[in-house]
């Protein structure tokens, strides 16, 4: 579904990722993990589009969405959910979900969707009249999460989606990531909780340094002894 | 004046909020959109009120063509080339229309621009009252715009994150350009709304500029209430000082009240700290 070639990124005279590849498959749960300033938000931004890369394809469907612009490329099925949950946060619950809807898709599909998103986060339906800004980290992630999923996306980027988060709403998100997967949705998950994020996926990328180190299957890569001295601490 | 440097004011704020670019070819927007109304008035004898919505038409595409052609161009470079392209812009336009329609003072003297209510002691110039009615009309149905339509939350989602705003699937760069029109529309309303009680001169930007500036501060970058008390403040403690004393030191005492409050309270009166 998503397959990146070769993929480098620099920002100006300092690159970031270097000839990285990556391929994702529909239905797929993959999780890419690293250390801080490793380079995983900045590969998934160039997916999307906000970076554009110094050289390397992306090609969605089959189709090449190298250095399109970030709004085109939701369009296409992509959505990133990104880093720090990034709400708007002087609109409402209700607001920040209606933004997400705005390929002329969702926009038909609206209803449908915020009566499944209420289902998946129920108490973003009682927030639903209060400004993002006054949400708990808990609450405000999974309005980020619902927002991504307001544009019917084919293909789900969760940017570092337990940052700050107690383990309890950690564990709940990760439910929800669960339901979604088994609702048919294709996930692309980066995360420094590496233990977490290797149990959580079916395939996993090891990213150090801007260059992808290991891949394999989630279980393996847990069982991996550099991973688990480096990572998972035993 | 108030409502005039109200309307301004929330133009102005308008587009430093959503693009964070400082417009200083405001004043000379003003400008242009005056002699539009005096050339229509004096030529097609249009009144100002019923030439308002070219104005405002011409202002906004003026806006939109600066954004689309100017700014959004430099949007990867530096702040200060966004700047100074305004300000390159701002000269450039008050040259060209002393060049075309030389330094002299124009006025569209209307039926009313003499006529005045009376209620009590006090006479209120038919002119001024139509004026501040028209921009205080103009505000609200702007912030209606702003709050209750698509173009509205669109326009605020990228003022309050640009970037995930483009993760929605919005194209943050036509946003940039139908939010400098929108700011340009507002300053073509004033500047018809002016038209029969002040006059169009190539520099009458440079007066009225620098006032939409000082009220922006005054009432708080970024909030549109703000600019709009803040233009009122302005407007009445003009007025007052000029009855007290005389209308050159009027501008002196807006000045005056500018710096208290901003001693007081640096980031204006309805001012958040400042957002980056």
């Amino acid at each position: 579904m998503l397959s990146v070639k070769g993929l480098s990124v620099a920002y100006g005279e300092i690159q970031v990722v270097w000839d990285l590849n990556l391929e994702v498959g529909k239905g797929e749960k993959v999780a890419m993990v690293g250390p801080n300033g490793a380079g995983k938000t900045t590969t998934l931004k160039s997916i999307v589009g906000l970076i554009p890369p110094k050289s390397g394809r992306v090609e969605f469907l089959g189709e090449d969405i190298t250095g399109k612009h970030a709004h085109d490329i939701v369009r296409k099925g992509i959505t990133l959910v990104p880093e720090g949950r990034r709400l708007f946060p002087k609109m409402t619950v209700i607001e920040n979900l209606e933004l997400g809807a705005f390929t002329p898709e969702a926009k038909a599909k609206k209803g449908d969707t915020l009566e499944w998103i209420f289902q998946i986060f129920p108490v973003l339906k009682e927030r639903r009249n209060q400004t993002a800004e006054t949400l708990s980290g808990g609450e405000g992630q999974m309005l980020a999460i619902a927002r991504g999923l307001m544009s019917r996306p084919k293909l789900l980027m969760l940017d570092e989606p337990s940052l700050g988060l107690a383990p309890k709403l950690v564990a709940q998100i990760f439910a929800s990531f669960e339901r979604l997967h088994e609702e048919g949705m294709t996930i692309l998950l980066v995360e420094q909780f590496v233990a977490k994020a290797l149990s959580f996926a079916e395939r996993g990328y090891l990213l150090e340094r801007g260059r992808i180190v290991k891949e394999g299957a989630g279980e393996e890569l847990l069982r991996d002894e550099y991973i688990r001295k480096v990572y998972v601490g035993g | 004046m108030g409502g005039i440097y109200a309307l301004m004011s929330i133009g102005l704020n308008l587009i430093f909020g959503v693009i964070k670019v400082v417009n200083f070819a405001h004043g000379e927007f003003l400008m242009l959109g005056m002699y539009i109304a005096y050339w229509a008035f004096t030529l097609y004898g249009l009144d100002p009120y019923v030439s308002l919505p070219l104005v405002a038409i011409s202002i906004l595409a003026l806006g939109a063509l600066t954004q689309g052609l100017i700014i959004n161009p430099l949007l990867k470079t530096k702040e200060i080339n966004q700047v100074l392209a305004t300000i390159g812009l701002m000269i450039f336009l008050e040259n060209l229309a002393l060049f075309l329609w030389k330094s002299d003072f124009r006025s569209v003297l209307t039926a009313y621009s003499a006529a005045s209510i009376s209620i009590g002691e006090m006479r209120i110039s038919f002119a001024r009252l139509l004026a501040f009615a028209v921009a205080m009309g103009t505000a609200l149905a702007f912030y209606a715009l702003l709050t209750k339509t698509d173009v509205g939350r669109r326009i605020r989602a990228v003022a309050q994150d640009a970037e995930a705003a483009e993760l929605m699937g919005i194209d943050h760069r036509r946003i940039y350009i139908a939010t400098f029109g929108l700011g340009g529309a507002l300053v073509g309303v004033a500047a018809a709304a002016m038209s029969p009680i002040y006059y169009a001169f190539p520099t009458v930007g440079a007066l009225f500029g620098p006032t939409a500036f000082i009220v922006v501060v005054l009432g708080g970058l970024g909030s549109f209430i703000g600019a709009m008390i803040g233009g009122l403040i302005i407007g009445i403690v003009e007025s007052i000082a000029g009855v007290l004393t005389n209308a050159e030191l009027a501008k002196a005492f807006a000045f005056a009240i500018f710096l208290l409050v901003l001693f007081r309270k640096p980031t204006g009166l309805f001012g958040e700290r400042a957002r980056v």
